[in-house]
């Protein structure tokens, strides 16, 4: 057992659990935060993904201890208030999604690739960019659109700060 | 109607929970008390179980009991059930062989639970399951149906000598001899179906809960239809009383048939949570999902077609094997017959057709109903006829097909189906127009000139939905009604609440359910709530699977709705002194046609439940039920036109054009819609080029995680063309006809048919992966 | 998983002596190797020691001779790196088409080549440029780094804490990827060294991992370009067949991969 400090969404958190935990179960099951998602055992479907220090990577594969003082950020975080991040209101426009349930990892996925290419994408590199994120329902097409969608939107949210 | 009435491209009321994280999914849920199960399985494809010693499991932390195979069959907990009775064509009903939900004495396939671990947090589970000790004697195994049904096999069920299931037929044989007698020219083909896995990605999960002085069952659980749930644990399995237990599937993460099934785990789930006096939760691992969620297709099928002198249909002559699996899942029986064979008439007049199916076991994960489930095994099998008939004919593809097109409808096929509506060759032109059909040479000769094989093929399918008229699905053996349930209530306030019989794992009932309320009474849709998936809170209903939901879930929403309205009006003639026959429902007004006076739909609903004012004789209160049985199945239909390249120095397809285009008869929410087709091609895609299930000789699966069993990716998929075609469905009262299988039923063979297209030849399978392509393209060399 | 003991030592010796402590103990990295093996329960580390936080193992610098990446550096941190792309490209191609995203995030240089994955990628850099590994001990020659599958020259307890790759003249990498795993079904880096030297690398393809391709460095030896290997024939001997491709494919995959890396270093 060992406690671990991190960041959550903003909030200083703090928990007491066993070295084998994994990150994605450090949020489900001690945090609450349910959005994030185990869609398979090999590291590859991309349903766990959230942002350590900025960056969109698999909870399923990391040990609390190697977040040990991190920031973390997980769907439940990037929304403003009631107002949605640009991303999650392009899934909903573009209907990006259908059951949910890869959603959040493909929401935060997404929101990194566009910060990644300064919003420069296009059809073509968003899919290769969703690699790691796999979805059972919407064939991708809706997918695709959003994240080319919210790369403008977030353009303009940008300019506008 | 509304602007957000039916045909409006509105966006999704259920979305906002799924894009901030607030979804609730089994196993986001937790109670009091909480257990957690895991399941001890079997290594083997094929044993039995020579004794179980859970002693020092027992003993380690966190461990509250270690529950074995033979304790479920002492407390008397009934086998699984396939639903649907089936019988061969000597009669004899199909050869069930026994199944517990956990293997007592024999397992039949790699995976099968021997028993359970519950202990108080899942990594205890797991580390005590590992000191249960199973001794097993290996068996010798079969894992595919050439080798099942050899002479001398091993043999899976007592119940079923020669490992045969049924040898069940339809059709005339004697008349389909006859007209291959009559041919001028006949072409067959032999086709495999993959076996595939359906991968929801949500895997399956169970939270069981039992309270001691009720007595009485929560179960909250992935299921497509949790009244068929409830019914089936408490009618054969004998674990609670129908009125002891409530069912309650939350939201579920993508079903596509695989959550239909009651399975094993949650029944033991069920039972553990009252022999241990605890809540259990059991939450399947990816690879717990690809040994035990029902796998789809895995026919074999021999196929041949007559055509006399003028290329038009004389028959069809198809005899198929059909692999099961270890068992008969619930609905399996029905899967390679009457959802397969009575669809093998395509879109095509054909007068005489005979088909054999031969139904296997395997030692393998029992195999089901996977989104289309027997329709894409039938489009596959009359799409690749079609092209490969074409070719040999040396006649167009389009033109072999719109030749033989049913045009006259309604249309009685040979194998009973009866075909309403449909414009067959308007579908197919507007796919010929959309992918430019005459400029296929021209784009051919480009890719040769870049080192590339282009090649291009047709799919045109026909499906059977809105499953199914009671009656007639009676008449074929089914063990259920196929109906749908609804009831509608007016709140006091005005704001609506819909219950339904039918369940939404992604297909957005809330907002489509919704629209068509809120269009008939003219009110936005966030005034009308959407409530499934809970045996507490939902009449009995049959639940969403075979594209029902719109066609036959919507037609019950549409008779209750008529049943309020036609009350609401009563009210409404009473209070504006009107007679109700001069009333219009408007902008969610009533209001008396050609005066000013109307009433709100709030004091209507509020009127209804003070009750101060009603008509003489009428009962207070606005909520309505109704029960809508449909008169015949619908028949959505269309044609994909698929072009490919492929690459020849790795053998590598690359989908370069995919247009697709559905008559679905009404669209309530096109962009809904639209979304289903993406999704159903890009499974249908995935079967023709990426997945397999493989088992190796012994019944290992040797594509087992994602690691092996290739799912598509955004890359593996281009972005599609998609459009309709529409006739109106005249089965249903909203004209609907059902989009949640079609592009996986119509998609595979336009793929095949194209990379066969170019490659000059048909020895190829599915998947057609990069390897299987090269290699075919060798076969190609070596023959020139 | 199994229970185990997690430690982020700050310095290689802190590592180091960490290990000699716990002789049960793994070191990690990024954990994409390690931590699937042991949520499948296939492995049982006693201790994980994390080298992520160890500074003298993060970095990239390019020498006139030599680009250095040191270990702990990650793919994405390699992608980004002007100095990798300036001095040796095709290692940042490789990069970039390794893994996914998310991955490459994590993952590091060390742990791949440490692990040894039949079908990784960076074995193939190292053996078709020559790389020399540096630990904690010794320097190891990339010819001698590779002892067959999931199997290298390192002692347990030793840390690779540098790959030292010479810049060549030219250098490529294409690979046909797996459709399931996206790993290496056979990929092939080429290269040319400045001494004009060629060495062929293919991972992905062979039964015994990572190897050389002698025949298509002959090839290339004699002339730098695709076409110069449309005569070459690989035999499908000792290389892997499996349901996503035969070892003929293979075969064939080796040589129209090395076709294709020839073109892309121009």
């Amino acid at each position: 057992m060992s406690t671990v400090k991190l960041t959550v969404n903003g909030r200083a958190v703090s928990a007491t659990v066993e070295d084998r935990t994994l990150l994605v179960h450090l949020l489900r099951e001690n945090l609450n935060l349910t959005g994030t998602h185990v869609g398979c055992d090999t590291s590859q479907c991309g349903a766990c993904i959230v942002h350590i220090d900025g960056r969109a990577v698999k909870s399923c594969t990391t040990l609390v201890g190697q977040v040990d003082g991190a920031h973390v950020t997980t769907i439940e975080g990037i929304a403003k208030g009631d107002q949605l991040h640009p991303m999650q209101a392009a899934f909903r426009d573009n209907h990006g999604l259908q059951c949910g349930y890869c959603t959040p990892g493909m929401i935060m996925s997404a929101i990194d690739i566009v910060q990644r290419h300064n919003g420069d994408l296009d059809e073509h590199t968003v899919r290769q960019e969703l690699e790691g994120n796999i979805c059972r329902c919407t064939g991708y097409h809706n997918i695709v659109l959003s994240v080319l969608d919210a790369a403008g939107r977030m353009k303009v949210a940008q300019a506008a700060e | 109607m509304g602007v957000e009435g039916i045909g409006a491209r509105v966006a999704r009321k259920e979305d906002k929970r799924f894009i901030t994280g607030r979804g609730r999914y089994v196993d986001d849920i937790k109670v009091v008390g909480l257990t957690y199960a895991h399941f001890i399985r079997s290594p083997h494809a094929h044993a039995k179980v020579k004794g179980i010693d859970a002693e020092a499991a027992k003993g380690m932390p966190g461990v509250v009991d270690v529950l074995t195979a033979q304790q479920l069959v002492d407390d008397k907990v009934g086998n699984l059930i396939c639903g649907w009775a089936v019988s061969s064509k000597d009669g004899t009903p199909m050869k069930m062989g026994a199944w517990p939900a956990m293997a007592p004495d024999t397992v039949r396939f790699a995976g099968q639970a021997v028993a359970v671990v519950i202990a108080e947090t899942k990594n205890q589970a797991k580390d005590a399951a590992e000191a249960v000790v199973v001794e097993y004697e290996v068996l010798p195994a079969v894992a595919h149906m050439t080798a099942a049904l050899a002479a001398g096999a091993p043999q899976l069920h007592p119940e079923a000598p020669g490992n045969m299931v049924y040898d069940w037929a339809i059709g005339d044989e004697k008349q389909t001899n006859d007209a291959f007698g009559r041919a001028a020219h006949v072409v067959s083909l032999d086709l495999t179906n993959n076996r595939l896995v359906p991968n929801a990605m949500e895997p399956r999960a169970a939270i069981a809960e039992y309270d001691e002085a009720e007595e009485h069952f929560t179960l909250h659980t992935t299921s497509q239809n949790p009244h068929v749930a409830r019914l089936v644990l408490s009618a054969f399995y004998n674990i609670a009383q129908e009125h002891k237990l409530r069912v309650v599937a939350p939201d579920v993460g993508g079903g596509f048939g695989s959550k239909i099934f009651i399975y094993p785990e949650e029944m033991v789930a069920l039972w553990a949570s009252k022999k241990v006096r605890r809540p259990v939760k059991w939450t399947g691992d990816r690879s717990e999902a690809f040994l035990t969620d029902a796998h789809g297709r895995d026919h074999m099928s021999h196929a041949e077609m007559a055509f006399d002198a003028n290329h038009k249909i004389l028959g069809l002559r198809v005899r198929t094997h059909a692999n099961f699996g270890a068992y008969m899942s619930l609905f399996s029986s029905s899967v390679p017959t009457y959802l397969y064979a009575t669809l093998l008439s395509g879109q095509y007049n054909i007068p005489a057709i005979y088909a054999e199916v031969i139904g296997v076991y395997t030692n393998t994960t029992p195999v089901d109903a996977y989104r289309g489930a027997g329709r894409p095994e039938a489009s596959f099998l009359v799409e690749r006829l079609m092209e490969t008939s074409a070719r040999q004919l040396n006649v167009d593809p389009a033109e072999l097909r719109r030749i033989n097109f049913v045009t006259q409808f309604p249309h009685q096929t040979p194998v009973i189906m009866a075909y309403d509506i449909g414009d067959f060759g308007a579908s197919l032109d507007a796919a010929l127009k959309a992918i430019d059909y005459a400029g296929f040479p021209a784009r051919k000769a480009t890719a040769k000139q870049d080192g590339k094989l282009r090649g291009l093929g047709f799919s045109c399918y026909i499906e059977a939905c809105g499953i199914a008229p009671s009656k007639a699905v009676g008449s074929l053996g089914a063990g259920v009604g196929l109906w749908e349930s609804a009831e509608v209530r007016v709140n006091p306030v005005g704001t609506i609440e819909v219950l339904t019989g039918s369940h939404s794992h992604g297909q957005g009932h809330e907002t489509t359910f919704a629209q068509l309320v809120a269009g008939r009474l003219g009110i936005g849709i966030d005034q009308v709530q959407i409530v499934h998936g809970d045996t507490d809170k939902v009449q009995f209903g049959m639940g969403t699977y075979g594209s029902r939901s719109a066609a036959v879930g919507m037609s019950a929403i549409f008779k209750a709705m008529e049943k309020v309205e036609s009350k609401a009006k009563k009210i409404a003639a009473h209070l504006l002194e009107a007679s109700d026959g001069d009333i219009v429902i408007e902008n969610g007004e009533f209001k008396v046609a050609g005066t000013d006076k109307s009433i709100a739909l709030p004091m209507v609903a509020l009127a209804a439940y003070t009750a101060h004012n009603l008509p003489d004789g009428m009962e207070p209160g606005l909520k309505e039920g109704a029960f809508y049985d449909p008169s015949n199945f619908t028949f959505p239909a269309g044609a994909y036109i698929c072009e490919v390249e492929i690459d020849p120095g790795t053998g590598k397809v690359e989908i370069v054009d995919f247009v697709a285009v559905d008559d679905f008869g009404r669209l309530i929410n096109p962009m809904i819609v639209e979304g289903q087709v993406h999704g159903g091609l890009t499974q249908g895609i995935g079967q023709a080029l990426l997945e397999s299930a493989i088992y190796d000789d012994s019944g290992q699966l040797v594509t087992a995680s994602f690691m092996d069993y290739a799912m598509p990716r955004a890359d593996d998929v281009p972005s599609f063309r998609v459009s309709h075609t529409t006739t109106l469905c005249p089965g249903n009262p909203i004209g609907v006809k059902g989009c949640g299988e079609a592009g996986a039923i119509g998609s595979s063979p336009a793929v095949i048919n194209a990379i066969t297209d170019a490659l000059g030849h048909n020895r190829i399978e599915m998947p057609a992966t990069p390897g299987r392509v090269w290699e075919a393209m060798q076969l190609q060399q070596a023959a020139e | 998983m199994y229970e185990t003991t997690y430690h982020r030592p700050s310095s290689i010796d802190e590592a180091a002596a960490l290990f000699a402590s716990h002789p049960d103990a793994k070191y990690l990295a990024g954990g994409h190797t390690l931590i699937p093996v042991m949520k499948q329960r296939l492995a049982a580390p006693s201790d994980v020691i994390d080298l992520a936080a160890i500074k003298d193992l993060i970095g990239i610098e390019a020498t006139a001779d030599a680009l250095i990446i040191k270990a702990a550096t990650t793919y994405y941190d390699i992608t980004q790196s002007s100095a990798a792309k300036q001095a040796i490209p095709a290692i940042v191609h490789l990069t970039t088409v390794l893994g996914d995203p998310a991955v490459r995030y994590r993952g590091t240089i060390g742990g791949s080549i440490a692990n040894n994955d039949p079908a990784a990628d960076y074995p193939a850099a190292v053996l078709a440029l020559n790389a020399t590994i540096r630990t904690n001990k010794r320097e190891i020659a990339g010819d001698d780094f590779f002892q067959g599958l999931f199997t290298t020259a390192l002692e347990d307890d030793e840390i690779i804490t540098a790959v030292s790759f010479p810049i060549p003249a030219k250098a490529g990498y294409e690979k046909m990827r797996h459709p399931a795993s996206r790993f290496a079904l056979t990929g092939v880096f080429v290269a040319q060294s400045r001494s004009g030297d060629v060495r062929v690398a293919a991972t992905g393809a062979s039964q015994t991992g990572v190897i050389r391709v002698p025949a298509i460095e002959a090839a290339l030896q004699a002339d730098w370009s695709p076409a110069a290997l449309d005569g070459v024939t690989i035999s499908a001997d000792g290389l892997m067949g499996d349901i996503h491709g035969s070892a003929a494919y293979r075969a064939n995959l080796i040589k129209v991969m090395a076709q294709r890396a020839v073109q892309a270093a121009g």
